[in-house]
């Protein structure tokens, strides 16, 4: 991915120097996304593993429950804190957000190089994990009691989530003051890409709720290794403290995840249809506004089988259920941006049109979730598995590759389409319905999560099948998934140096960063002149008649 | 959907008169999950069908032609923009209401015990549960032995743990809860049939042998029950 630019008129730093020493929002975008990459392949590759156990009854590959547990762990931290957040706010945002505001850099370059800093710190922190003998085995929601009196290193848990949350934070303050007071002149905030607004609201998000998650956090550090009782009821403390505040930040990050990959979407169908964005405003206000207004008051679906009291299980219920109003509104925007279109189809189309799919099979399976007396039954198991890695994992994951597709010409010169991208889409669509569709089955049956074996299941047949049968099927997927993003790797690095050249604006779209920029963009991103739009300016104008 | 509604409803009703027939039956929370997972099921697949037909309809009917054609879609007025907000947040907010109404009422029967309901104290350790029947015999669950309660009698399980936080999953009649230190939690079971193939499972991640905390929960009859308890209790 990395695409040398020179640096004309003076003595070039050494290219090493240029990139661990950038300021620039483009270079740390691409740091983020070489980053995020790289713990989505060792996270990835920790799923491998645990799809390989669980493929027969009885231990396959791993020695103890405890190696198995900190796979576990591993797999969930990075995919979620190292992967989907860093990759969504991280790359994009900080790649495509200040190109699409007509701005020359962020507000406060020097303190985006540290946010991106920080990240890599908290990577290297998190793969320690796998050279310290007591590696944390203690699930990415880290529950004490557990986690305190666990003999496993809870503390690089807590670090690598302070780290990151600082930069989270820095990162949100930055991007919110660039999009407040460095858009072009002349852009008023309804002219704004979709992906500009989901940011906003991601960041807006992030700033609210992580302390909440690192003051949770940090109390379970004190109760560790300081003695203190927050969490310990036998001197006072509560358990469940823990968990409604570690999931009062944590149902949020998961908007902080979907909503930027919703705007990645929305731009790539407006771009790829030559449509206007329908209901525009409504999917802005109502649809992404809609969504940060409720996110702090759903938490408690997390908590359904927790033991809270009987009235906030049900009020939570009611705020659930309603999350599908603003979610449905956004769909309809979605699904109204190809009515009348005139759709070009490419890799970036491709996974487009799968993320409409992901989001009906993820969003439309958490309906039985938001009722309690469903996830009385169907809370830690497999079904709970499969609806959000299709909602969250899935869908996010979709909507960035099929941003990086989009984008690919504009970060690089050269177009990542082919052969190989077309067989590594088909491949990763395939293999994630073979994954996760078996998962829903077993699920509804009682198959546990967090599970290595399932030998009470063993004479359990679910439409003349074994559970071992559907853990054969779902393993299959895995592997095929990862040849499909093996393939996609190869690609992206390959069309970076020898890809086919494109042209500045090859999708033709109207949006700032194809219009007004070099690919890649030089320092400064608009060369001598400052960018300024009209009133009637809009990303989306195709049709002028 | 708005066709399905009153349909829907109109048979939920019919299936609550059957039920009220038998005045003060106690209910079963397990059939009841079955029979709302149906109803959700079937919602969810409707609103899904509908939304992906129009996708793929879209998808094709609107591909390009030619390269330089654009869309011919026209801005929405200020009275459709609304409109398509309006009525299609009415429908959803119709549908999670109708949703959650019945979720409710099928939450009243997990909730509200029976007042003949046997209790049995649970206590959740690393890595097995212990149970305490009314005449205070304990029987454990380790080495997968399983425990025995008796058909036709509702059992409410008061549960706690001495270590980290369980959980009490019982698949076979749909329903878990959380097991805390320091705090006291209930679930309730209807085993309305004698079966000899459910078990009792850890469903919150509890540590290196969470995997394998589980224990077979047999519904016999009376007479077999009251032996296993005596013979449970002599072994002590």
């Amino acid at each position: 991915m990395s695409t040398p630019t020179t640096t004309a008129g003076h003595a070039a730093a050494p290219a090493w120097k240029e990139w661990v020493l950038t300021t620039d929002h483009k270079r740390i975008g691409v740091l983020y996304l070489v980053g995020s990459m790289a713990a989505f392949g060792v996270a990835g590759l920790m799923a491998l593993i645990i799809r390989y156990e669980q493929m027969e009854l009885g231990m396959q590959f791993i020695e103890s429950g405890t190696e198995y547990n900190g796979y576990l762990y591993f797999h969930g931290a990075a995919m979620i804190l190292a992967f989907l957040i860093p990759g969504l706010t991280g790359f994009a945002a900080n790649y495509f957000l200040p190109l699409m505001i007509g701005a020359r850099d962020v507000a406060f370059p020097r303190i985006n190089a540290f946010s991106v800093w920080l990240f890599f710190f908290a990577i290297i922190l998190a793969l320690l994990s796998f050279i310290v003998p007591d590696a944390p085995d203690i699930m990415w929601t880290g529950y004490p009691p557990y986690a305190v009196t666990t003999a496993a290193n809870t503390s690089l848990y807590v670090f690598t989530v302070h780290l990151l949350g600082f930069s989270s934070i820095l990162g949100a303050v930055n991007f919110l003051v660039t999009v407040i007071y460095m858009r072009a002149p002349g852009m008023g905030w309804n002219q704004l890409n979709v992906f500009v607004w989901t940011t906003v609201a991601a960041f807006v998000i992030q700033l609210v709720f992580i302390p909440v998650l690192a003051a949770a956090v940090t109390l379970l550090l004190f109760d560790k290794y300081l003695g203190t009782h927050f969490y310990d009821p036998s001197a006072g403390g509560d358990v469940l403290l823990y968990q409604n505040l570690f999931w009062f930040y944590s149902h949020p990050a998961v908007y902080v995840i979907f909503l930027p990959a919703v705007g990645i979407l929305f731009d790539i169908m407006a771009t790829m249809a030559k449509n206007r964005v329908f209901n525009y405003k409504v999917a802005i206000y109502a649809g992404i506004w809609g969504i940060v207004g409720i996110a702090g008051i759903v938490w408690v679906h997390h908590l359904y089988i927790a033991g809270m009291p009987d009235w906030i299980r049900l009020g939570h219920m009611v705020t659930t259920l309603l999350i599908s109003v603003p979610v449905g509104l956004l769909t309809i925007s979605l699904w109204g941006t190809l009515y009348k279109g005139a759709i070009t189809y490419n890799t970036a189309m491709m996974y487009a049109a799968s993320c409409l799919y992901l989001i009906l099979l993820g969003g439309l399976t958490g309906i039985p979730l938001a009722i309690p007396s469903m996830t009385l039954h169907l809370s830690e198991t497999s079904y709970v598995h499969a609806h959000f890695h299709f909602i969250m994992a899935l869908f996010s994951a979709f909507a960035l590759f099929a941003g990086i597709y989009y984008w690919f010409p504009k970060m690089t010169g050269r177009f990542a389409d082919g052969g190989m991208a077309t067989f590594s889409f088909w491949a990763n669509f395939v293999g994630v319905n073979l994954t996760f569709w078996p998962l829903f089955i077993i699920g509804k049956e009682g198959m546990p999560r967090r599970y290595w074996d399932y030998e009470m299941f063993k004479d359990v047949q679910v439409m003349g099948y074994s559970f071992e049968d559907y853990h054969l099927i779902a393993t299959i997927g895995a592997f095929i998934i990862a040849i499909g993003m093996i393939t996609q790797t190869i690609n992206f690095i390959y069309s970076a140096f020898k890809g086919k050249p494109a042209p500045t604006n090859p999708w033709n779209s109207r949006s700032l960063e194809w219009t007004h920029t070099a690919s890649p963009p030089g320092p400064g991103n608009f060369g001598g002149t400052d960018v300024v739009v009209d009133e009637n300016w809009s990303p989306y104008e195709y049709n002028t008649k | 959907m708005r066709k399905f509604l009153p349909a829907m409803t109109g048979l939920a009703g019919g299936l609550a008169l059957s039920t009220q027939a038998h005045a003060q039956a106690i209910r079963n929370p397990a059939e009841e999950w079955e029979r709302l997972w149906d109803v959700v099921i079937f919602d969810i697949t409707v609103i899904g069908v509908i939304m992906a037909v129009a996708a793929i309809y879209f998808l094709i009917k609107y591909r390009a032609t030619s390269p330089d054609q654009v869309g011919t879609a026209k801005k929405l007025t200020t009275v459709q923009s609304i409109a398509f907000a309006l009525i299609p947040a009415s429908i959803f907010m119709a549908d999670d209401f109708y949703l959650a109404a019945k979720g409710w009422t099928v939450w009243n029967a997990y909730r509200r015990v029976p007042d003949n309901a046997m209790e049995i104290k649970v206590i959740g350790y690393q890595w097995y549960f212990e149970y305490e029947y009314p005449d205070g015999t304990i029987a454990d669950g380790t080495d997968y032995n399983p425990i025995k309660i008796p058909v036709g009698q509702p059992v409410v399980f008061r549960m706690t743990s001495e270590d980290v936080i369980h959980s009490f999953g019982l698949p076979h009649y749909r329903v878990k809860e959380d097991m805390m230190p320091g705090r006291i939690t209930y679930v309730w079971i209807n085993p309305a049939e004698a079966q000899d193939t459910a078990f009792i499972q850890c469903a919150e991640f509890c540590g290196e042998a969470h995997t394998q905390m589980a224990n077979p929960i047999h519904a016999v009859p009376q007479a077999e029950f009251d032996a296993w308890l005596a013979k449970v209790a002599a072994e002590g």
